[in-house]
C-alpha cells in the first residue's frame, strides 16, 4: 500500500486557469484538491495568458494544503504539449488528462512526463496522472487505462462529454450514468486506485447535489469533481464517517500498531486477519474524521505504511 | 495641530469649534445637564397644519446661520431634505448647517446649494458625492462625521443645537402623532428622528399620509411636534428600504461568515441570554444565518438583537431565538412589517441605542457585533469612512458605538478589495480605534487582538486559521503587492468624531 491509495480525494474543485481572482483563493478553499483548468474554461485567445498565470501561481504556492492538478488540453490538440512545457517546471502534483479514451493516450503522457522529469532532474514518477473517462470508448477501455501507468492514481469520470458521446441527455437523477459509473469504479478498485465522480452542474440545487453525492458514496467513489466552492462543505459532510466506522477504524489502527510492535506484517483484529483494503479504508476513515474535526488523532505515517 | 493617542494629527479647531484629541474609549466624563428645548403652549382649537414646507420654514423662524435636521430612515428614497433646502434657498436664507442623521447619494442635489452658500456645513457624516467633491476640494463645506451614538450625544448635551427639525412621517395625524410603520413611505423605525423631536427648537412633521386624529401606535408624539405639513410624497418608496437583503452566494463571503460564527461560539457567548447585532450586507446575513443555526442546535434563547433590523432578525424573533428586537432603523420590508405588528419588536431612539452619555445604552448590553471595514491596520484600527482613493464616501453609522459597547466586536472583510490588501500598516482614516476591536476575520485567516489570549487558544484548539495580524498582512501583500501610499494636502475637509466628541481623525483633501 502506498500513500496515494489512502489520500483523501473527496473533493476536487475546478478552478478556471484564466481567472486570477479564483486562482488566488485556491489556498483558502477547504477541498482536498484542485483541477486548475487550461482546457474548457479557457477561451482560445487566453490559452497563453492562462498558462502564464497558472504557472506563476503554482510556483508561489509552496506550502500546499491540497493537491494541485492541472487539466491540460488534450494531447492531440495544438495546446496540450505546450501546456506541459509551461506548467511542469512549476511542479504541480499532476495532470488531469482529458479525453483519456485509450490507455495509449495515457501511456503517451506517461512517456512525456518521464522526459520532463529527466530534464527537470526530478524523481521519475513525481508527476501523477488522473485520466478523464468521458466517452463510450473511454468507459470500455477504462480497465486497461487504470493499469497502464504507475502514475495513474485515480480515474475521473466526466459525464458531460460522456452523455454527449452517447447522444443522450444528462438527467439530475443520473440513471443514464449508472453503468459507466460502476464500470469506472470497478476499473479503479481492481487497479487499487481511486475513482472520482463527475461534476454536478446546478450549483443552486444543493438538494439534488446531496442526493447525487450520497449515491456516488454508496457506489464506491472516493470523491467528486466540483465546480463551485459552495459544494465542498456538503460533500465532506456526506462523506464524513459514522461513529461506528470511526470506532472500527481506530481498532484497525491499534491492530496495526500492535503488529508493528511485534515486528510482524500480519495484522489481526479479534482473531481475524486484516488485509490491505481494510487498512486502506480505515486510514481514509480516520483521515476524513480528523479533517471534519470529529476526532483528534495522531495518524503516524510509519504505523500505516511501515518504517521509512 | 495636535496628535491624539492613536498618533493621528488633528487640527486645533474645526469649523469654529475646538477639537479635543481622542485619548481612549471610556475615560471622558460628561458634565452638566441634558439639553432642553423651549416650552410651548398650544391651546384648544389651534391648528398645527400649514400649507407647505415653505410656510413651515417661515413659521419656524429659520434664519441665516441656523441649523436644520432630517433623518435618514428613507435612505436613498428621501426627497424631503432636498425639498427643504430648495425652499430655504427660495426664501433667501443662507449659511445653513445640516445636522441630519446621515446624508445619502440622493442628496447630491444639494451640491449647487453648497456652492451658492445656502449650506455652509454638515454636522453629520455623508455618503456619496458630497464627500467625494469635498475630498477633491471642489466644494468647500466642513463636515463633522459622527457615529449614531455620537450624534445623539451631541444633541443631548446641547453641543449641536438643531433649530428646525423636519421629520418625514410615513403616517401622521393632524396633531403630529406619527409612526413609520404604515403608508406608501413606510420605513419602520423612526429611531434617529426621536432625538430631533425631543431636542430641536422647532419640529415640523412632513407626511404624505395625513390621517384624522389619533394615529396609533404613537412613535413620535404630538407633544413634541409644532407644525404638520402634507406633501404629495416623501420620496421614492422603492428606495426607502432595501428589499434585496439576501445572504451572499460568494464562497469567500460564506467562508468569512462561517469563521465569524465560530469565533462567537469559541468566545463562549452562545448561551441563554445571548445578544447580537449585525449589518445588512450579504456576508453579515450569512453570519446571522450561521449564528441562527448554532442557536437552534444548542437550544439557546437569546435576549435581544439590535441596530438596523433585517428579515433575518425578524425570523429569529419569530422562532423564539430572541426575546426582543431593539430597532433603531429597519433595513428591509419584513422588518417594517414586523415592527408594526410584533410587540417585542421595539422601536428605540438613537439615544437609547448608542449614546455613551446617558444612564446606559443598548450597545453596552451587546455580546457580539459583526462589523465591516474598508481597511484595517496592524493595530486593529478600522476605517469605514474613506475609500482606497482617500475620498470621504461613507458615514460611520453605529460602527464605533457597537465596537465599544459589545463584549466581542468582529470585523469581517475580504482580504483583498479590488486589487488592494485590506490590512495596512496604517489605515487612511481611523473610524473605530483598534482598542475596541477584538477580532478581524477574512477568508485567509482570523487575527485576534492580543488582549484575548484565551479566545486565540480556543480558536486554535478548534483548528481555525488564527494568524498574527502582521503574518496575515504579509500573506495578502504577497498577492497584491504593496499599494502606493495616497497623498494628501494639508487642508482638513472633515473631522471624524469619536462617540464621546473627541476627534479620532481628520480627513484631508486628496492631492490630485
Amino acid at each position: 500500500m502506498n500513500k496515494e491509495e489512502v489520500k483523501l480525494r473527496r473533493s476536487f474543485l475546478y478552478v478556471p486557469g484564466n481567472m486570477p481572482s479564483m486562482i488566488q483563493n485556491v489556498p483558502i478553499f477547504t477541498c482536498d484538491g484542485v483541477f486548475i483548468d487550461l482546457e474548457d474554461a479557457v477561451p482560445l485567445s487566453e490559452k497563453d495568458a492562462a498558462r502564464e498565470l497558472v504557472t506563476k501561481f503554482i510556483e508561489t504556492y509552496k506550502d500546499r494544503n491540497k493537491e494541485v492538478f492541472v487539466r491540460i488540453n488534450a494531447l492531440d490538440t495544438e495546446w496540450g504539449y505546450d501546456d506541459l512545457v509551461k506548467v511542469l517546471p512549476a511542479k504541480p502534483d499532476g495532470i488531469r488528462l482529458p479525453k483519456a479514451d485509450t490507455p495509449e493516450i495515457v501511456e503517451r503522457l506517461d512517456t512525456l512526463l518521464t522526459e520532463f522529469e529527466e530534464e527537470l532532474k526530478l524523481e521519475i514518477g513525481t508527476f501523477k496522472i488522473i485520466p478523464s473517462i468521458e466517452s463510450a470508448q473511454g468507459v470500455i477501455n477504462c480497465i486497461k487505462t487504470a493499469r497502464c501507468s504507475d502514475r495513474v492514481i485515480a480515474l475521473a469520470f466526466g459525464a458531460e462529454d460522456y452523455t454527449a458521446s452517447m447522444e443522450i441527455e444528462r438527467t439530475k437523477s443520473g440513471e443514464e450514468l449508472f453503468h459507466a459509473r460502476t464500470r469506472v469504479i470497478w476499473a479503479a478498485k481492481a487497479a487499487g486506485i481511486q475513482a472520482l465522480d463527475t461534476i454536478f452542474a446546478d450549483v443552486s440545487d444543493m438538494e439534488s447535489f446531496a442526493k447525487e453525492v450520497r449515491l456516488i458514496k454508496t457506489l464506491g467513489f472516493s470523491g467528486k469533481s466540483l465546480i463551485n466552492p459552495r459544494q465542498i462543505e456538503l460533500i465532506h459532510e456526506i462523506f464524513a464517517p459514522t461513529a461506528e466506522e470511526i470506532d472500527y477504524a481506530k481498532q484497525v489502527v491499534e491492530a496495526i500498531i500492535k503488529a508493528r510492535a511485534m515486528g510482524t506484517g500480519v495484522i489481526s483484529l479479534n482473531g481475524k486477519m486484516v488485509d490491505a483494503p481494510v487498512v486502506k479504508r480505515a486510514t481514509r476513515v480516520i483521515k476524513s474524521a480528523i479533517s471534519q474535526g470529529l476526532i483528534e488523532y495522531e495518524l503516524d505515517d510509519e504505523v500505516i505504511y511501515g518504517s521509512k | 495641530m495636535a496628535r491624539n493617542s492613536l498618533g493621528r494629527e488633528i487640527p486645533d479647531s474645526f469649523n469654529g469649534k475646538k477639537c479635543i484629541p481622542y485619548k481612549d474609549p471610556f475615560s471622558i466624563k460628561p458634565e452638566g445637564d441634558r439639553a432642553s428645548r423651549p416650552v410651548r403652549r398650544v391651546n384648544p382649537g389651534q391648528s398645527k397644519i400649514l400649507d407647505g414646507i415653505r410656510e413651515a420654514i417661515i413659521a419656524s423662524g429659520l434664519k441665516d446661520g441656523m441649523t436644520i435636521a432630517t433623518h435618514h430612515h428613507l435612505r436613498n428614497g428621501d426627497a424631503l431634505l432636498n425639498t427643504v433646502v430648495k425652499e430655504i434657498d427660495a426664501l433667501g436664507i443662507r449659511d445653513i448647517k445640516i445636522a441630519s442623521s446621515s446624508i445619502h447619494p440622493v442628496h447630491a442635489e444639494l451640491i449647487p446649494y453648497i456652492n451658492k452658500g445656502v449650506i455652509s456645513a454638515f454636522e453629520c457624516g455623508v455618503n456619496g458625492l458630497i464627500g467625494e467633491l469635498a475630498s477633491k476640494g471642489e466644494i468647500r463645506c466642513p463636515i463633522t462625521v459622527r457615529t449614531h451614538g455620537g450624534r445623539a450625544r451631541s444633541m443631548v448635551t446641547g453641543e449641536v443645537v438643531v433649530d428646525v427639525a423636519f421629520i418625514a412621517a410615513p403616517i401622521c395625524d393632524i396633531y403630529g402623532n406619527m409612526n413609520g410603520y404604515y403608508g406608501p413611505s413606510a420605513c419602520g423605525s423612526l429611531g434617529y428622528a426621536h432625538l430631533d423631536a425631543e431636542y430641536a427648537r422647532t419640529v415640523v412633521a412632513v407626511t404624505d399620509n395625513l390621517q384624522h386624529y389619533p394615529v396609533s401606535p404613537v412613535s413620535i408624539s404630538q407633544t413634541n411636534v409644532d407644525y404638520v405639513v402634507e406633501v404629495a410624497n416623501l420620496g421614492d418608496p422603492s428606495k426607502i428600504v432595501s428589499t434585496t437583503t439576501r445572504i451572499t452566494k460568494d464562497p469567500i463571503g460564506l467562508l468569512i461568515a462561517k469563521y465569524a460564527a465560530e469565533v462567537i461560539d469559541c468566545a463562549g457567548l452562545m448561551k441563554d441570554g445571548f445578544s447580537f447585532q449585525t449589518g445588512s450586507g450579504g456576508t453579515s446575513l450569512a453570519v446571522a444565518e450561521n449564528v441562527r443555526k448554532k442557536m437552534l442546535q444548542y437550544g439557546i434563547k437569546g435576549s435581544f438583537g439590535s441596530g438596523g433590523i433585517t428579515s433575518y432578525f425578524v425570523k429569529m424573533l419569530n422562532e423564539g431565538l430572541f426575546q426582543t428586537l431593539f430597532d433603531v432603523q429597519c433595513f428591509d420590508l419584513d422588518a417594517v412589517e414586523s415592527i408594526g405588528s410584533h410587540l417585542n419588536h421595539q422601536e428605540i431612539s438613537a439615544d437609547m441605542y448608542a449614546n455613551p452619555f446617558n444612564s446606559g445604552c443598548v450597545v453596552n448590553m451587546l455580546d457580539a457585533v459583526i462589523l465591516g471595514a474598508t481597511e484595517v491596520d496592524v493595530d486593529f484600527n478600522v476605517n469605514v469612512n474613506t475609500e482606497s482613493n482617500g475620498y470621504l464616501l461613507h458615514n460611520t453609522g453605529g460602527h464605533s458605538d457597537t465596537a465599544a459597547g459589545a463584549k466581542l466586536s468582529i470585523i469581517t472583510a475580504p482580504s483583498i478589495r479590488g486589487r488592494l490588501p485590506i490590512i495596512r500598516d496604517n489605515v487612511t482614516t481611523v473610524t473605530t480605534p483598534g482598542e475596541t476591536v477584538d477580532v478581524i476575520v477574512c477568508e485567509r485567516g482570523i487575527a485576534v487582538n492580543d488582549k484575548h489570549e484565551d479566545l486565540k487558544k480556543e480558536l486554535l484548539k478548534r483548528k481555525l486559521p488564527v494568524k498574527d495580524i502582521r503574518q496575515l498582512q504579509s500573506e495578502i501583500i504577497n498577492i497584491t503587492g504593496e499599494p502606493k501610499p495616497l497623498e494628501f494636502e494639508d487642508d482638513v475637509i472633515a473631522v471624524v468624531e469619536y462617540r464621546d466628541g473627541t476627534i479620532v481623525d481628520a480627513v484631508r483633501r486628496v492631492k490630485e
